[in-house]
């Protein structure tokens, strides 16, 4: 179904004629979601709560406008001054004042005062439509934002001239043929608190900031689109330090490429295990383990071998410290410093309560575009699991997993799972999702401890079924194949002492061969010394004889 | 008609030894020559006849021929009349066809009792 909705898009694509002209924001993700874009030549009203960014997402509309396509703009602010705008979006980059003198984007601020005004008998507002007009015409603008248009409401005491004049500006604005967008404050029953959405009909986007199990997240939901196609969900979307993105920056449709190609994990027996040829490329692999189990061991292990490759990998750490990680590698037998060093592998580390799950997700976007990896890992993936509710992030994990795919970068997610409990609930969400899921567990017998490994599933592969005892020593992981004894699998010291009785039970066997073949011997001797004596005799009876 | 030229019509009266010495420097401002505007401005000049006579000059500006004057005084509403003297600055807007509230606006009569 999606599948098909995309095709028909993509259709749509090929055919300009009957499309409805798109004006691109710019804006990361949002140009996705819209199909393109903003409507060409139309409204479009944005609304929401305060401090949700609307102004910024009006202004990054402009400032992309004006540097990226070429189309200067016109801001008409009703709250903020000019030099407050200013320097409230240059943390974000955008260098409005720069923009304002090459005549780029002009600036309106204005300002009324309800009580400087006094009211008599008929008016329109004629005035500001030759202002506009005239900032319009100075610099040839193609893009218009009006922020926060409500606040004439509050400036103007006639309601109904007001509503009308509003509807004739935005009429007048959709013949100038500009592309606007209005800004406007979400209303308690409806989109906005004056109604507006009953003039602007083309394009209704809402913004929206909710905190849930205190992480704030900011959502974005195209209402309305009318003559076009457009995602309909509520899309999280933050806030940068060069702009807003809209997430995901992925498709819908699975339909990314496949490798045959296979990579090895780091461990040459873990690869004899997946059909003798390791992980598929581009293949997304879930690592699951009790606490201790040696999943970030592994892990290192994977991108290790990837750096002898030359393969270029990423290393997002949530729980420990790029240098922490170095140190207990090194301790194991592993030195990750030369491709560090050398820029093939990449650590990038995160507390993972600092921020909410969409901005993990973004950096890690971002990260991995400006990177370029072969390969990721993420250690552990419950931190972003932690970070939202159930469906979200069911929905930005597969959003994350097909991003990756679809650029063929293999991916390997560790996960904590609590030994001996069910399933954690975050592995059923993911399970599907993962082509590969290792599984790492202890085996508690005989008075101590071992590891186990097992290959619970892999998509096309003859994998192998059997649990590996699984070692780590300064020399490495290595993995060693399964003891299967009468008893079951044997492990740790229960394999040694077994291997020793085993030991102990050939040597005596060999012993006693050992000793048979001696009496044998002996035998022979004495038997040999007989026949010796009995024919030495004879011949003497011989000699004696003729 | 002729009044309303677009630069400035400027009407002077100065009439000294009145009682009060303040001077009313008005502005009108209006966009083409409407209806509306022409009712504004023939009822200002009555107000203004009826009540500061000469104590008062009139300017009109037509945004239409000079937009770039709609910012400095932050004119929406057409027709605005804008009390820039004397101080402070007051804004009357529409047709100004209700006298009284002209006179409270421009200060020549205080407000109604609340």
């Amino acid at each position: 179904m999606t599948a098909h909705r995309a095709r028909t898009a993509a259709n749509n694509g090929a055919l300009p004629a009957r499309r409805l002209p798109k004006c691109p924001t710019g804006i990361q993700g949002l140009d996705e979601i819209t199909g393109g874009g903003l409507p060409r030549g139309r409204p479009t009203l944005l609304c929401g709560n305060p401090g949700c960014g609307k102004t910024l997402l009006a202004v990054e509309f402009l400032v992309r406008g004006a540097v990226t396509f070429g189309e200067p703009g016109v801001l008409m602010c009703f709250e903020e001054t000019a030099a407050e705008l200013e320097a409230n979006v240059a943390s974000l980059g955008f260098d409005l004042p720069g923009l304002v003198r090459r005549k780029k984007i002009v600036i309106d601020h204005v300002r009324v005062e309800r009580s400087e005004i006094q009211e008599t008998g008929e008016y329109d507002l004629e005035g500001l439509f030759v202002r506009l007009n005239h900032a319009i015409d100075s610099i040839g603008a193609n893009r218009v934002v009006l922020d926060t248009i409500e606040g004439l409401f509050a400036a103007l005491p006639n309601e109904s001239i007001l509503r009308a004049e509003l509807r004739r500006l935005f009429r007048w604005l959709k013949d100038k043929g500009v592309t606007t967008i209005i800004t406007a404050e979400r209303g308690r029953d409806q989109l906005t608190r004056k109604g507006l959405e009953e003039y602007v009909s083309d394009c209704v986007i809402l913004l929206d900031h909710r905190v849930h199990e205190r992480i704030a997240t900011r959502h974005l939901r195209v209402v309305k689109y009318r003559g076009s196609l457009h995602g309909t969900n509520e899309y999280p979307f933050l806030i940068g330090d060069d702009g807003l993105s809209v997430l995901p920056i992925t498709s819908l449709a699975l339909d990314h490429p496949v490798s045959n190609e296979r990579i090895s994990s780091g461990i040459a027996l873990l690869d004899t295990m997946l059909d003798g040829r390791g992980f598929y490329r581009g293949s997304s692999i879930l690592l699951a383990g009790t606490p201790g189990t040696g999943k970030t061991s592994v892990a290192a292990g994977f991108v290790q071998a990837a750096a002898r490759r030359g393969d270029r990998a990423l290393f997002f750490a949530f729980e420990e410290s790029p240098n922490q990680i170095l140190r207990n590698m090194r301790s194991i037998g592993m030195n990750l410093a030369p491709p560090v060093e050398s820029g093939v592998l990449r650590f990038h580390a995160a507390r993972p309560t600092l921020y909410g799950l969409e901005m993990h997700l973004a950096t890690m976007f971002k990260e991995i575009a400006a990177f370029r990896p072969d390969v990721v890992v993420v250690d552990p993936i419950n931190s972003l699991l932690a970070a939202g509710s159930e469906s979200e992030t069911r929905a930005m994990v597969t959003r994350l997993i097909d991003s990756l795919k679809a650029q063929q970068i293999t991916s390997l997610f560790t996960s904590l799972t609590i030994e001996g409990g069910p399933l954690q609930q975050s592995e059923i969400i993911i399970s599907s999702l993962m082509d590969t899921w290792l599984l790492l567990q202890n085996i508690e017998g005989d008075g101590e401890r071992n590891r186990g490994l097992y290959v619970l599933k892999s998509r096309g592969m003859a994998h192998s079924n059997q649990i590996r005892e699984f070692l780590i020593s300064s020399r490495g992981i290595d993995l060693v194949d399964a003891y299967v004894a009468p008893g079951g699998m044997l492990v740790g010291a229960a394999r040694a002492a077994q291997t020793a009785r085993e030991k102990a039970a050939a040597e005596r066997k060999h012993s006693a061969v050992e000793r048979q073949i001696a009496t044998l011997l002996a035998d022979y001797e004495a038997e040999e010394q007989e026949a010796a004596s009995v024919h030495g005799n004879g011949s003497r009876e011989r000699r004696r004889r003729p | 008609m002729t009044v309303m030229k677009p630069a400035k019509a400027e009407r002077r009266a100065s009439a000294p030894g009145r009682s009060k010495s303040a001077f009313w420097e008005l502005r009108l401002y209006v966009a083409g020559q409407t209806p509306r505007s022409l009712t504004a401005f023939a009822n200002l000049t009555q107000i203004c006849e009826d009540h500061l006579k000469g104590r008062y000059r009139i300017q009109v500006v037509d945004l239409v021929v000079r937009p770039k004057l709609s910012r400095g005084d932050q004119i929406l509403a057409i027709p605005t009349l804008v009390r820039r003297l004397p101080e402070p600055v007051r804004k009357i807007i529409g047709d100004l066809s209700d006298t009284e509230r002209v006179l409270v606006g421009l200060d020549l009569r205080p407000p109604p009792a609340a």
